[in-house]
Formats: C-alpha cells, sequence, structure tokens
C-alpha cells in the first residue's frame, strides 16, 4: 500500500451509515467535516488541547481530532447535528445556551454542547463544581465561561424537575 | 497540523499484532488510544510508517479487582479505572485518575498506551514505580515476560520493552490503603510541573516505613531513597515527620531548569506536595 492509498470505512454517525474511502491519516474531525459534510464538528488547534472538535464516541465525549476515521469504525458517532430535531427544533440543552448567554462567536459551541451532551448523560445529577471541572477541558475565547457553566447547569436542572414531574 | 501519511493495519491478536511490528520494524508503531501519539503526529514530532491499531483487542481491555491484587488490562481506559469499584486497598489507583488531562482525554486514552508512552510525569508511571507493579509484555513468536515496573522507564519517553513488545496488563500485588498521589499544574489538566505520590505503612498513627516517588524532577519518575529511609525510620504519623521526608525529598533531586519551571521552584514544589501527599495517604 502507497502513502495514497485508501481505506475504505463504513462509518455510523448520528444513527445513519456512511461508506468512505479516505486516507489513513484523516482524522474522524476532517473525514466528518469533508466527506461527510457535517461542518457542525469544528476544528482548531488539532492538537487535543482546545476542545472544538468534541463529538461523541459510544456515547464518551472525544477529541475527533485525536482520532483517526479508521478508529472510529465499529463505534457509534454523534456529532453536534444530531440534537436538533429534524425539523430545526433545538434540544434542551441547545436552548439553555441560548437562554444563558453560553455562547458568543459560536466557534466553540458545537464542542461545548457535544461534551456536556455526553457529560450529562452520565452524571445527570452533576453539580457546579463538577460541571466547572469538566468544562475546562474546552476553550471559549468570548464567554468567560461562566455563562456555559451556566447553561449546562440549567439544563441539568431543568431535566432533573422533568423526571420528578413525571415519575 | 495535519499528520504525516502512514499505512494503517488492525490488529486481530495479541500475537498477530506483536508478529506485525516484528515484520514491520522500528518504522512501525502501536496505535492505542492515541491520545499522546497523534498529537505528536499532529505536530510532525513523530512520523511512524505504519500504524498497528490495537483498539480492537478487547480481551486487553479489563480491570480485575481483588482483595490484594489489581489486574488492570492495558486498553482499559483511565475513564474506565476511574469509574471502577476497586476496593480499599487500590482507591489511590482510581483516584488517580483524575489528575491524567481531561474527561474526553480520559475517554480514549489506555493504561498501556500511558505506560509505553513513559513521560516523566505521567501518573500511570508514577503509580507503578510507587506501588512496585509489574508490566506483563507479549512479544513475537509467542515471548511473554514481566517487567518490574521500577526498571521499565529509562529516561524521557524511553522504557525496557523491545520494539515488537506489546503491554498486555500492568499487575498491583501488593494494597495500598495509605497512599495517595498529587500534583502541581498551571492549569487544571495540563502536564504536571511536579507529581508527588507516597504509600504510607500505617499502623496506630504511626509510620514504620512507606515508599516516596516523584514525577516531573528528571528524565523518567523516580522512587527517592532519602526520603524513604526517614519513613523507615518511621515516628508518629504527623506534620514533623512528613516535613522530614519532604525536605530528604527535595534534597536528593536535581530537577531541570527549563521553560516552564527553575530548578529551586521545583524543589520547592517537591516539599510541598510531599507532605500534601503524606496528609492525604494518612486522612484515608
Amino acid at each position: 500500500m502507497t502513502e495514497h492509498d485508501k481505506v475504505l470505512l463504513t462509518l455510523q454517525v448520528n444513527g445513519a451509515s456512511h461508506e468512505v474511502a479516505v486516507e489513513a491519516r484523516r482524522t474522524l474531525a476532517d473525514t466528518l467535516r469533508h466527506d461527510l459534510e457535517l461542518t457542525g464538528t469544528h476544528v482548531a488547534c488539532e492538537h487535543g488541547v482546545c476542545g472544538a472538535c468534541t463529538v461523541l464516541v459510544d456515547g464518551d465525549p472525544a477529541r475527533s481530532c485525536l482520532m483517526f476515521a479508521a478508529q472510529a469504525e465499529g463505534s457509534e458517532i454523534r456529532t453536534v447535528e444530531s440534537l436538533a430535531g429534524d425539523d430545526g427544533t433545538l434540544s434542551d440543552l441547545q436552548r439553555a445556551f441560548s437562554a444563558n448567554h453560553g455562547l458568543q462567536c459560536g466557534f466553540c459551541t458545537p464542542g461545548f454542547l457535544m461534551l456536556a451532551e455526553g457529560f450529562l448523560a452520565e452524571r445527570p445529577d452533576a453539580g457546579r463544581e463538577e460541571i466547572r471541572e469538566v468544562v475546562s477541558s474546552n476553550l471559549c475565547r468570548c464567554t468567560g465561561y461562566q455563562t456555559i457553566v451556566d447553561s449546562i447547569q440549567d439544563c441539568a436542572e431543568r431535566r432533573r424537575e422533568t423526571k420528578e414531574t413525571s415519575a | 497540523m495535519k499528520p504525516p501519511p502512514f499505512t494503517y493495519h488492525r490488529a486481530r491478536d495479541v500475537q498477530g499484532a506483536a508478529d506485525l511490528v516484528a515484520e514491520l520494524g522500528e518504522d512501525a508503531k502501536f496505535l492505542a488510544g492515541g491520545q499522546s501519539l497523534i498529537p505528536m503526529m499532529n505536530f510532525r514530532l513523530a512520523r511512524p510508517e505504519h500504524l498497528i491499531d490495537i483498539g480492537r483487542l478487547r480481551e486487553l481491555s479489563f480491570v480485575d479487582a481483588r482483595a490484594d491484587s489489581l489486574r488492570v488490562g492495558s486498553l482499559s481506559t483511565h475513564r474506565a479505572v476511574e469509574t471502577a469499584d476497586l476496593g480499599a486497598g487500590f482507591a489511590v489507583v482510581r483516584d488517580t485518575m483524575r489528575w491524567i488531562g481531561h474527561l474526553p482525554i480520559r475517554a480514549r486514552g489506555t493504561v498501556g498506551g500511558s505506560l509505553a508512552h513513559a513521560d516523566a510525569t505521567a501518573e500511570w508511571c508514577l503509580l507503578a514505580v510507587l506501588l512496585d507493579a509489574d508490566i506483563v509484555v507479549a512479544g513475537s513468536g509467542g515471548r511473554r515476560r514481566t517487567i518490574a515496573a521500577r526498571e521499565a522507564f529509562l529516561g524521557f519517553y524511553t522504557t525496557v520493552l523491545e520494539e515488537d513488545e506489546l503491554i498486555v496488563e500492568v499487575l498491583f500485588g501488593r494494597p495500598a490503603p495509605h497512599a495517595a498521589v498529587t500534583e502541581f499544574a498551571e492549569r487544571k489538566g495540563d502536564f504536571a510541573l511536579v507529581s508527588a505520590a507516597v504509600d504510607l505503612d500505617l499502623g496506630a498513627g504511626t509510620v514504620s516505613g512507606g515508599r516516596v516517588a516523584l514525577g516531573g524532577v528528571g528524565p523518567a519518575v523516580t522512587r527517592v531513597p532519602e526520603a524513604e529511609q526517614v519513613l523507615q525510620a518511621g515516628g508518629r504519623a504527623g506534620r514533623e515527620l512528613f516535613e522530614e521526608c519532604a525536605h530528604a525529598a527535595a534534597a536528593a533531586v536535581e530537577p531541570p531548569e527549563d521553560g516552564d519551571a527553575g530548578t529551586e521552584y521545583r524543589k520547592a514544589l517537591v516539599r510541598n506536595l510531599v507532605i500534601h501527599a503524606c496528609e492525604e495517604a494518612v486522612a484515608r
């Protein structure tokens, strides 16, 4: 195999199966953006520091710039495009970001959303301190983070209230 | 940047992976979680010709905690260890995971990858050296051997592993109910400037021995016999003994001067962190 040969992959992204032929060195982030045209996943530092490219891999938040697409075969990938409904209705997490001014320029937002989506699924009872600690993995140059923490905390509280009401 | 081109191979079993790396030679590397290797490739600091993806070798992903021993498969993620019930004897291993990067890094990064990468501040190297763990490796042609962690780390990103060897598990054979790891970094989740770990032999408020290990003070994590002698001499578990131990540790090391911190600053960190680690170990 020469360096320009491609690997043929089947990727499960947002509940759909996709076949792609990509260079082995193609990161998952670039495959999502360029081959699947899911440009909601953003790419900034490309060395695992900023978290803008965070997606869910089998439910866990992961840096898609620190994964080759070939490693993702056999895993369920979720990107920010999976959050809103088919008609564009925002998810409760997205609405919380909007209501609490959890974004300004918006570039880092897909990463924060997927980080919070994965984290809250595992830790629905998380308090503010725990949320702050998790959020420290991603960079935002606009908000100063307080409103991002507010957004995630608000979403978590609303989900807990909804659960209590329905219980 | 984007990583340089390479040829991708997917291992089907441990033996196949070891045999393949032997066949491909020194330009081949194993790819586990990729949380250290891929950033190095993106920076073009590493340019392997071949990557052998061992990520599907599920038999290497396990945490087997018993009262008197702990076995962790090399492909277990830090997150899997962080969320496992390891019992009182190995709680220090679980609690140390929070120092490793951030949640998304811990969800992908692996125990074996961290040990093989051998960063001078790596938490897994520190734990393995502190607790006298054994590292089990598989080589080509069906060879297996066990390496004492204290002899495994030679220097900057350098281990005694042969090129055709793959870590399969790490074995902690002795419970450490009074051990603790602590570190200091400028920001949460950054590589530690200095990390300190202690494992005390403690009974009825008295210390009768113990082990002290440090990261970030040299090319590899290291035990500090001078500090351990203080614990061996023993005494009441308290500030006085711990300060003596910490000063002995700081006096025994000659940390590097670099862009992040100077030698004296790192020594001061050693003094503070060893005391903190001792106090945490007693409180456990």
